[in-house]
C-alpha cells in the first residue's frame, strides 16, 4: 500500500508552526517512513502533483493569494487541518481586524515612523500583488476545515500525535499539557 | 456545623451546611463546578452562566442558588457540559482574545476553562468587534477587547468611601466595563494590582507589568482549573 | 445648572434610590444630561461620576448629548414599517435636513429610532417631547417639521382631533385612540369605582381577600402566568417591616398596548386593585412603574390619584378600616424593555440599571429595598377588583379550567379593526382573526417577539396558559409580508438592543444568531445553518431572566413553523459557505491603493 501523502503551507503566518513540526526531533525519521510529502516548503514542491490525504495549514487568510492557496488545498486534500492560532482565529495578524484597512495601509506605507524612503507616498498597487482583505479570516470561515490543532505554535507533540492518529486511524491522545493557545 | 443537610449531585450523596451556595457545597464534597464570574466571599451575580446546573428540570446557576435539603442536582450530564463549553466558545468569539499576545495567558481563567473543556475551535463565527483600549490612567490599562463582563472588578475594587472604580456603561451588546476617569487618575498601586489579579482575563492590566512568569510556571500550565477541588 | 441640579436632588431628599426621577427631571429640563450635571449629581449623592453614568447609560431616553429642542422618537416596530414607516422616516429626514440618530446643526430637531411605543393599532407613530403623534403621514410630518422650525410650542403641533374615550380630557389632551372593540368585566362600564374598597373590604379580612383571589384561580396577566393568590399569600407571610405593592406598567413587549388603554380608561380600577392588594398583603405603599413612552399620561394619572385621595379611597384608615393605610406613587422608567421583568423593574425603582436579579430570593421575600413585594400587571390588579366584588367562584365561570377569567388582547397588524379586545380565555385564533376582520393571513405573532409565530395550520389553537400563552400581544401578518426579512430580523435586533447585557448568553448569542440569519437572507445559507440555529438557540435557556431565555424565539419559532421560508433561501448545490465574499473583502484596500480588483488567477 502506498504511503499517505501530506502537504503543508503557511498563509498569513510566521512559519513558527512549521518550525514546531520540525521540533519533533528524531521522530522526523519515523515520519518520513510513515508519509510522503507533496506540495510543502519542507520539500520545496511548489504545486500539487498528486492527490493528497492530509493538508496542514498554518496561518490565517489575509489576502487574495491566501484565499486561492487555501482553496486549492481544499480541492486537493482529503483532510484539512488548521495548525496554530493564526489558522484557527487569525492570530497576531488579526490584531489589525479592529482597524480599517485604509488606516493599516497608510501606517505601513506612509504614516508609520519607520517609513522614510517612500517620500512620494506610493502605494503598492501592481496587479501582480495579492489584494489585501478587509480583515484576517480564520481558515474555517473560507473553506471547510476538518481538524484544529491550537497553539502558538502547537506543541510538537500535539502535531506528532495528530499526524500519527490521522495516518493510523487510532484515536488521538490529548494530554492536558499539549493543548495550549500560546 | 450543626445545620447539615443532604443533597445529591449527579446521584452522589453529599452533605453541606444549609444555605451554602451550591458551587461551594459541591466543592466541600470534592465536586468541581466550573465558574468564571464567581469569587469566593463576594456576593455572586450569575453573569457568566457557566456554573449552570439542572434542578427539577430547570437550569439554575450554582453560584447564586443555595443548596436545600433533598435537592437533586444534575451537573455533569453531556448537555450541561456542552452548554458550558458553548458559553466559553461564545465568550471567545464575542471579544478579541488573542491568547498568544496576552499578558494574562497561562493565568487566565477563561483560557483555563477552554483548556479544561478542550476547546479546539469555537463553533461560532468570530465577531472581531472593534473595541477601544483605555490607557488614560497612569497605573491601569483597561482593554475592552478582553473584557467578559464578569463584574468582579465592579464588585471588589472600591475606594475608602465604598465607591467603585469600575462600572458598567451602556447595555446589551454595547455593554462596557469602564474605569472612572477621575478615580483612575489617583488609583494606588496596591488597588491597581488587586484589580489586575481579580480580573479573570487580561482586561485589567497594571502598566509596565506582564509576562513576568515564564511559560511552564504559570497557574494553569500543568493542571486544569479546578484541580484543587478534590476530597 | 449647578443650582438646578441641587434643587432637583433636594426635591427627592438626596435619596439615591430616586436617581431615575432626578435624571428624568434633568433630561426634561435641559434636553440632555451634561457632564456638569453628572459631576454635580455625583457630588451631591456621594457617588462616582461613572456610577451615575452607569444608570444613565442603561436607559434609551437619557442622553449625555443634547437631543434637540424637539426630540422626535419614531417607532421602529414591524407594524410601523407595514404602515409606511419608511416614507415617514424619509419625510422627517428630508424636511428636517438631518438624519436619524442626529440633531440638526441649529440644535432644533433631533431624530431617533425607538422600540415599540405601545401604539401598534395606530402606526406610524412618534413621540415628540413626550407627546404622542399617531397615524403619521408624510404630509403631516412636513407640517410638523415646519412648525418645529418656527419654534411653535409643542401644544400647537397637536392640530388634529383628540383620540376616543378619555383622551379628550383636559389633563390628557391626547391624539392617542383607545380603540376598545370588545368589553368584558374589566373594560365594561357597569362597575362603580370604589365599591370594593368601600363596601366589600369592611366585611373581609386580608386572608379572606387572598382566599377569594386564590379561589378565582387567576394567573398573572403579564405573560408569565404565576397564580396571583399564591403570590399575595407568600408576600403576606414573608417577614418584613414593610410590604410593597408594585404595579408593572412597563408594557414593552412589542405589539402590546392594552395596559395603556386600561390606564387611560380605567385607571381607578387599577389603583383600587393596588389598594386592595395592599390590604391583602399588609402593605401601605404602592408604586406604579410605568414606561416613559406613556409620559403623556403623567398629569392625568396624578389627577386620578389626587381625586381618589380626596374621596378617601387612598390615604389613612381607608373605608373606616382601622389601620388600612395605603397610597400610591408613580415611577417612570426611561426606555428599557427589560425593566418589564419584575426584578429588573425593582432595580430600576431603586435608581439603578435594570438588571434582573438572581432568584431565589423572589420579590415576595426580598423585593423593593429588600422588603417583601408583590409585582403584578396592570390588568391583574384591575381584574382582582372584580373578583373580590363578585367572589372567586363567580370568576371561574369565565374562561377555561386552567385559564379562568378574561384576557385583554392588543391586536394589530394586517386586519380591519386593530385595537383592544377583552375576550374569555379559550378563544381560538381562527375566531380571533374573524373577529378583527383579518383575511388571507400568513402568520400571527402570539405574545410578541418573545412568544410564538404561528401559521394557519395552528389557527385552531386556543388562548390559554396550557396552549397559547400570551400577555396579550397579537400581531397579524398578511400573505404580502416577508416574515424573515421584515419581522424576524426586526425582532432579533430588538432583543439585541434591549438585553441588559449581564448574562453572557443573552448578550452574545442573539447577535451570533442574527448574523447567521442575515447570512441566510443574503443567499449564503447552507442546510447546516438551520441545524446550527436550532442548537445554538438552546444556550439561551441558561439566561437569568425571561427576556434572555426567550430572546431567540423569533428565530426558533419561525424556524419551527415556517421552515420552508428558510429552506427556499438555502443554496442548493453547496454544503459549506461561511459567507465569505472575496470581491467585497478586497474592495476597500483596492480602492485605497488605487487598483482595479482582478479575479482571473484561476
Amino acid at each position: 500500500m502506498s504511503k499517505p501523502v501530506v502537504a503543508t503551507t503557511s498563509l498569513a503566518g510566521c512559519f513558527g508552526c512549521h518550525m514546531s513540526l520540525l521540533d519533533i526531533d528524531e521522530r522526523i525519521l519515523t515520519l518520513i517512513e510513515l508519509v510522503e510529502f507533496n506540495k510543502s516548503p519542507v520539500d520545496d514542491i511548489k504545486t500539487f502533483t498528486k492527490a493528497v490525504d492530509i493538508g496542514l495549514i498554518e496561518g490565517g487568510v489575509c489576502n487574495s493569494e491566501n484565499v486561492e492557496v487555501l482553496k486549492s488545498f481544499r480541492k486537493n486534500c482529503k483532510i484539512l487541518v488548521s495548525v496554530g492560532e493564526c489558522a484557527i482565529m487569525g492570530g497576531l495578524p488579526a490584531l489589525r481586524n479592529g482597524i480599517p484597512v485604509e488606516e493599516c495601509l497608510h501606517e505601513a506605507y506612509i504614516g508609520g515612523p519607520t517609513v522614510q524612503l517612500n517620500k512620494d507616498g506610493i502605494m503598492p498597487n501592481d496587479d501582480e500583488l495579492p489584494m489585501l482583505l478587509d480583515k484576517v479570516y480564520p481558515c474555517h470561515e473560507i473553506v471547510k476545515i476538518d481538524y484544529f490543532l491550537p497553539g502558538c505554535p502547537p506543541r510538537a507533540d500535539l502535531i506528532w500525535d495528530a499526524l500519527v492518529a490521522l495516518v493510523t486511524g487510532d484515536p488521538m491522545k490529548l494530554p492536558y499539557e499539549v493543548v495550549k493557545f500560546d | 456545623m450543626s445545620n447539615l443537610i443532604k443533597f445529591k449531585i449527579d446521584g452522589k450523596e453529599c452533605m453541606a451546611e444549609a444555605g451554602k451556595y451550591i458551587v461551594d457545597a459541591a466543592a466541600d464534597n470534592g465536586i468541581y463546578i466550573p465558574t468564571l464570574c464567581n469569587m469566593k466571599g463576594v456576593k455572586p451575580k450569575g453573569a457568566c452562566r457557566i456554573c449552570s446546573v439542572r434542578i427539577n428540570g430547570r437550569l439554575m446557576t450554582s453560584c447564586t442558588t443555595p443548596v436545600t435539603d433533598g435537592m437533586e442536582i444534575e451537573s455533569n450530564s453531556a448537555d450541561i457540559q456542552d452548554l458550558r463549553k458553548s458559553i466559553i466558545e461564545l465568550l471567545f468569539v464575542s471579544g478579541n482574545h488573542f491568547c498568544p499576545a496576552c499578558e494574562k495567558s497561562g493565568n487566565c481563567e477563561l483560557q483555563a476553562l477552554a483548556y479544561r473543556y478542550q476547546m479546539m475551535v469555537p463553533r461560532y463565527p468570530y465577531e472581531f468587534p472593534t473595541k477601544p483600549v483605555d490607557a488614560s490612567s497612569p497605573r491601569i490599562i483597561k482593554d475592552q477587547n478582553r473584557c467578559i463582563f464578569c463584574k468582579r472588578c465592579i464588585k471588589t475594587i472600591k475606594d475608602e468611601n465604598g465607591r467603585s472604580y469600575f462600572v458598567f456603561r451602556n447595555r446589551g451588546h454595547k455593554l462596557e466595563v469602564v474605569l472612572d476617569e477621575e478615580m483612575g487618575k489617583t488609583i494606588d498601586s496596591a488597588t491597581a494590582h488587586l484589580a489586575m489579579e481579580n480580573c479573570p482575563v487580561g482586561s485589567i492590566l497594571v502598566k509596565e507589568k506582564g509576562f513576568d512568569t515564564p511559560i511552564g510556571k504559570r497557574k494553569f500550565d500543568k493542571e486544569p482549573i479546578g484541580s484543587d477541588i478534590k476530597l | 445648572m449647578e443650582n438646578t441640579v441641587k434643587q432637583i436632588v433636594e426635591k427627592y431628599n438626596s435619596n439615591r434610590n430616586r436617581l431615575m426621577d432626578m435624571l428624568i427631571d434633568i433630561q426634561e429640563g435641559e434636553g440632555y444630561i451634561s457632564r456638569d450635571a453628572i459631576a454635580t449629581l455625583s457630588q451631591l449623592l456621594d457617588m462616582s461620576q461613572a456610577d451615575v453614568e452607569q444608570t444613565l447609560s442603561f436607559y434609551h431616553f437619557f442622553s449625555t448629548k443634547p437631543r434637540g429642542k424637539y426630540a422626535v422618537y419614531l417607532n421602529n416596530s414591524p407594524v410601523a414599517y407595514m404602515f409606511g414607516r419608511e416614507a415617514i422616516k424619509e419625510a422627517f429626514e428630508k424636511s428636517a435636513g438631518v438624519r436619524f440618530g442626529e440633531v440638526s446643526s441649529d440644535g432644533k430637531i433631533g431624530l431617533f429610532d425607538t422600540a415599540c411605543i405601545g401604539m401598534n393599532d395606530q402606526e406610524p407613530a412618534a413621540i415628540i417631547n413626550n407627546m404622542v403623534f399617531t397615524r403619521l403621514t408624510p404630509y403631516r410630518v412636513r407640517e410638523l417639521v415646519k412648525m418645529m422650525k418656527e419654534d411653535k410650542p409643542i401644544e400647537e403641533l397637536r392640530k388634529e382631533s383628540f383620540g376616543d374615550g378619555k383622551n379628550y380630557l383636559p389633563s390628557l389632551r391626547s391624539m392617542v385612540s383607545s380603540n376598545i372593540r370588545r368589553k368584558g368585566m374589566i373594560l365594561s362600564d357597569d362597575y362603580h369605582f370604589g365599591t370594593v374598597l368601600r363596601e366589600k373590604l369592611p366585611t373581609l379580612s386580608p386572608e379572606g381577600v387572598i382566599g377569594e383571589i386564590k379561589h378565582s384561580a387567576i394567573r398573572g396577566r403579564g405573560g408569565a402566568g404565576f397564580p396571583t393568590g399564591l403570590k399575595w399569600e407568600f408576600c403576606r407571610r414573608a417577614k418584613g417591616d414593610k410590604h410593597y405593592v408594585v404595579c408593572n406598567a412597563d408594557e414593552g413587549e412589542p405589539g402590546t398596548f392594552k395596559d395603556r388603554v386600561i390606564l387611560t380608561e380605567k385607571p381607578e380600577l387599577v389603583f383600587e386593585g393596588m389598594a386592595l392588594a395592599g390590604y391583602a398583603i399588609g402593605g401601605e405603599e404602592g408604586i406604579l412603574y410605568i414606561r416613559y413612552e406613556y409620559r403623556y399620561m403623567k398629569d392625568y394619572l396624578e389627577e386620578v390619584l389626587h381625586k381618589m385621595r380626596k374621596e378617601g379611597l387612598l390615604g389613612t384608615n381607608i373605608s373606616g378600616i382601622e389601620g388600612f393605610n395605603f397610597d400610591i406613587r408613580i415611577q417612570f422608567g426611561a426606555g428599557a424593555y427589560v425593566c418589564g421583568e419584575e426584578s429588573a423593574l425593582l432595580e430600576s425603582l431603586e435608581g439603578k440599571r435594570g438588571e434582573p436579579r438572581d432568584k431565589p430570593p423572589f420579590p415576595v421575600e426580598k423585593g423593593y429595598l429588600g422588603y417583601p413585594t408583590i409585582i403584578n400587571n396592570v390588568e391583574t390588579f384591575a381584574t382582582a377588583v372584580r373578583i373580590v366584588q363578585n367572589g372567586g367562584e363567580w370568576f371561574t365561570q369565565f374562561g377555561t379550567d386552567d385559564s379562568t377569567g378574561t384576557k385583554i388582547l392588543s391586536i394589530s397588524g394586517d386586519c380591519m379593526f386593530p385595537g383592544v379586545y377583552e375576550v374569555n380565555w379559550g378563544f381560538n385564533v381562527e375566531d380571533m382573526l374573524d373577529m378583527v376582520g383579518a383575511y388571507d393571513v400568513q402568520a400571527v405573532q402570539v405574545g410578541g417577539p418573545s412568544g410564538t409565530l404561528i401559521g394557519p395550520d395552528e389557527f385552531h389553537r386556543t388562548l390559554g396558559y396550557s396552549d397559547l400563552s400570551t400577555g396579550g400581544s397579537m400581531i397579524i401578518f398578511g400573505q404580502q409580508r416577508n416574515l424573515l426579512r421584515d419581522v424576524v430580523v426586526n425582532f432579533m435586533e430588538f432583543f439585541i438592543d434591549e438585553s441588559c447585557g449581564s448574562c453572557s448568553t443573552c448578550r452574545n448569542m442573539t447577535q451570533v444568531m442574527n448574523n447567521k440569519l442575515k447570512k441566510i437572507l443574503a443567499g449564503k445559507g447552507v442546510p447546516n445553518d438551520l441545524k446550527d440555529l436550532q442548537e445554538w438557540g438552546r444556550v439561551l435557556n441558561a439566561s437569568r431572566c425571561g427576556l434572555g431565555q426567550t430572546a431567540a424565539n423569533p428565530i426558533i419559532s419561525s424556524l419551527k413553523n415556517f421552515r420552508h421560508l428558510y429552506e427556499t433561501l438555502l443554496q442548493k448545490d453547496k454544503d459549506f459557505d461561511e459567507g465569505f465574499d472575496l470581491e467585497k473583502s478586497v474592495q476597500a484596500s483596492c480602492s485605497y491603493v488605487g487598483r482595479v480588483p482582478v479575479f482571473n488567477h484561476h
